[in-house]
């Protein structure tokens, strides 16, 4: 079975009139990067993928994860990431306590203790588990925003534009660990940005949403 | 289950303003089986008709209801429009905000101790300024015009419309507004009645119709400094409410009709005036006027707003004064003895009384929290947010006059039997707290990013697992606010525990009313003390709580 993440024949309403159409297969691995201008509904398409479409609109086609259709899962049971352009962690929990928020249920409370001391590890953070996350820099939290979304265990990543918050010299360095990451972990990814830096740094595919509603 | 707490939640709140308003209409109308009447007939009244102070008690109704709206809106504009984004400003927006949860009847029984002919004012210029070595023989308070009412009245209402007003400068962006018109040559007055004002007043219209139905129909500040021969129409109802002859009853329902209908009447007559002033308002702008010597505005809005928050703080020092006076002599400025004395006499009961008042709110204030969280969470989920028409429903148990529907509540429930005391107290305490619960916790609740829920649910975090683990701790803060609002509203409820208690629920609130007719200045100091006490500790606490709780969460601070 191939793990990809695809979109058949995508395409979101508003009010009946059609704001977006995507139909598209992202392999793992790769990186497709949706272009367009603001306003145009690329953050719409992710809530449509992630299930939390807001009801004004009005989302057909599927979803698949690896050949299984996701469209009707809520969004809890879908084994997708996201990360957004602010790192949203958690304000009342520790670093630590948002790493274990995202671990699966399961294993030893030592195992899951490791597994958060070593990926903390990997992103060169060691020692930062009981840190308030408000007193990190935000190079930082973005790295502890990754590290727990990898730690849920997904099977593809979405990208909101993810790094349009970062300063330019940071934003190359978070960047280019977070795509190192994924082709690592062979995951798909769906990143929608309106900076075409990112888009080629991605070094995969490029579609451009086109405003329906133009005048 | 959630889908339904909607419903529920309505049906809480309107079910017994809808159920008491009915129980008032059918004996207005003659129809009383527990006393062997039935209707329909117009006797009633007849009879209400005959009353001597028929005339005199509607007019002071609309008198001090009309007044007292006026003035305080008057106060909290203008004081606003002076000084908003001032250090001054912030200053007395953090004297008045406690002022709020004060109880109506302390505030009042405070503002008494202040001005009565005995009262610290006049012991304070006496005897070097009036000459007075005992007390003047004038009618300050309970005068007949209802002078005294309508200041207890405003010193209350300018924190609450003051907050509100605060509340909606959030959304109406003020600053940029203001920039503009003072970059055009316009004073700073005049620049945000044109620009900001009308913006402004369309968000606290529903708060400013709830002071006015309020204003018109309280019942415990107009028995402490409201007129008594004739009283206030409210009070004249419950006498007629309680008289032992139950025929009185039916009199009494038709006064609340009356009432409602008066209610009625001055908000009709409020919304006229909001087209008139509209209308003076658009002429004012096309003129051009600039505004020049605003300064007598701003300096006498400050002195009015400052004013009617020390009213209310000196009162409470007064009430704490009395509560340990032992002799005091007119004119000395405090009291020749301090002594516990009182404290020893009322403080045992008083205490007891706290717990019973405790009971009462914890128990309504946990049923708000449980059907406002659940009406929230439904909303989220749903993505569907209140409607207009919502709002206007969450607002309407508080303009709706509580005489005309807390009487016939209880009339109706001794009709089918139902015992009267403590639950059904609760549950009337609920009508009051979930408006206010709602309006306190609906704003931060809303502004929630909700990316936080859709990052918890990709990382696997199931709709209540992101409700209990990530939004409520989030939120702690205003949920703890919600929460000390919702017991100070309940704290300060007179009617509702007074009437569906049956004189057998008594809380802070009762006891002290009780006492205004008596004239026991220390008791009334030990009591009105401690009622101000209970609205003032849980705000405190919701101040202090989530500082502790999250002492290592700088992000939870901001």
């Amino acid at each position: 079975m191939n793990k990809s993440l695809s979109l058949r024949n995508v395409c979101i309403l508003r009010d009946g009139i059609p704001l977006i159409e995507v139909d598209h297969e992202v392999s793992a691995g790769e990186v497709l990067s949706v272009m367009g201008p603001s306003g145009v509904g690329k953050s719409t398409l992710l809530a449509y993928i992630t299930g939390n479409l807001h009801p004004v609109f009005k989302g057909m086609g599927e979803v698949l994860l690896n050949g299984n259709d996701i469209t009707g899962l809520p969004p809890h049971k879908r084994e997708i990431g996201i990360l957004f352009q602010d790192d949203l962690l958690f304000p009342h929990m520790s670093v630590g306590e948002n790493l274990a928020f995202g671990i699966p249920r399961g294993g030893s409370r030592a195992e899951r203790r490791s597994k958060i001391e070593n990926a903390l590890c990997d992103v060169g953070l060691d020692g930062f588990s009981d840190r308030d996350p408000a007193t990190l820099s935000g190079g930082q939290r973005a790295r502890v925003a990754l590290v727990r979304m990898l730690l849920s265990d997904p099977k593809a990543l979405l990208l909101d534009e993810a790094f349009s918050r970062l300063d330019a010299e940071l934003r190359a360095h978070v960047r280019e660990l977070v795509f190192r990451v994924v082709k690592e972990r062979n995951l798909p990814v769906l990143m929608v940005t309106h900076d075409l830096e990112d888009a080629k740094s991605a070094g995969g595919p490029i579609i451009e949403l086109e405003s329906y509603t133009k005048k | 289950m959630l889908r339904f707490l909607p419903a529920l939640t309505l049906f809480a709140m309107l079910g017994p303003v809808a159920a008491g308003l009915w129980g008032t209409v059918l004996p207005a109308f003659g129809h009383l089986p527990a006393a062997g009447l039935t209707g329909p007939s117009l006797d009633p009244f007849r009879t209400l008709l005959d009353w001597a102070g028929l005339a005199s008690a509607s007019r002071l109704s609309l008198s001090t209801g009309l007044i007292a709206t006026s003035v305080s809106l008057a106060i909290v504009i203008l004081f606003v429009a002076g000084w908003s984004g001032t250090r001054t400003f912030r200053l007395l927006e953090r004297l008045l905000s406690p002022l709020l949860s004060v109880p109506h009847a302390a505030a009042a029984f405070g503002l008494a101790f202040l001005i009565a002919p005995s009262g610290w004012i006049a012991r304070l210029v006496s005897p070097t300024l009036t000459g007075w070595d005992r007390p003047p023989d004038l009618l300050i308070l309970q005068d007949p015009l209802g002078l005294a009412l309508i200041a207890g009245l405003v010193v209350k209402e300018v924190p609450f419309l003051l907050l509100m007003t605060i509340a909606a400068l959030g959304q109406a962006q003020p600053r940029r507004s203001l920039m503009v018109a003072q970059s055009l040559g316009y004073g700073r007055v005049t620049g945000w009645l044109k620009t900001v004002f009308p913006r402004v007043y369309d968000q606290i219209r529903l708060p400013v119709y709830v002071v006015l139905a309020y204003s018109m129909s309280v019942v415990d500040v107009a028995m402490i400094l409201g007129p008594s021969t004739p009283p206030t129409l409210s009070v004249q109802i419950v006498k007629w409410m309680g008289d032992p002859d139950l025929s009185m009853r039916l009199t009494g329902a038709a006064a609340a009709l009356l009432q409602l209908a008066l209610v009625i009447f001055a908000l009709a007559f409020w919304w006229g005036g909001e087209r008139a002033i509209a209308w003076l308002g658009r002429i004012w702008i096309e003129t051009g006027h600039r505004g020049q010597k605003e300064a007598p505005i701003r300096v006498i809005s400050l002195g009015l707003g400052s004013v009617s928050s020390l009213a209310v703080l000196l009162g409470i020092a007064g009430l704490a004064v009395w509560s340990v006076a032992g002799f005091w002599s007119f004119p000395n400025s405090l009291p020749d003895a301090i002594t516990l004395k009182n404290w020893d006499r009322h403080g045992p009961a008083a205490f007891q009384t706290f717990g019973e008042t405790f009971i009462v709110a914890g128990i309504a204030v946990g049923l708000a929290l449980i059907l406002v969280l659940g009406c929230l969470e439904a909303e989220h989920r749903s993505g569907r947010p209140l409607s207009r028409r919502g709002i206007w429903l969450l607002y309407l148990p508080l303009l709706v006059p509580q005489t005309a529907f807390l009487p016939g509540l209880q009339t109706l429930l001794l009709n089918i039997g139902a015992d009267i005391g403590r639950a059904p107290v609760i549950f009337a305490h609920l009508v009051f707290v979930l408006p206010y619960v709602f309006l306190s916790l609906g704003d931060p609740w809303r502004s929630w990013d909700t990316r936080n829920a859709t990052v918890a649910g990709a990382l696997g975090t199931t709709p209540w697992g992101v409700f209990w683990r990530v939004r409520l701790p989030m939120l702690t803060r205003p949920i703890l606010t919600a929460t000390a609002v919702g017991i100070a509203v309940s704290v300060g409820q007179y009617l509702a525990t007074l009437i569906i208690g049956g004189g057998r629920v008594a809380t802070l609130t009762t006891e002290a009313v009780a006492l205004a007719s008596g004239g026991d200045r220390r008791a009334i100091g030990v009591y009105g003390l401690m009622q101000t006490f209970a609205a003032l500790v849980p705000f405190a606490l919701a101040l202090t709580i989530p500082t502790l709780l999250w002492r290592n969460r700088r992000g939870m601070h901001e």
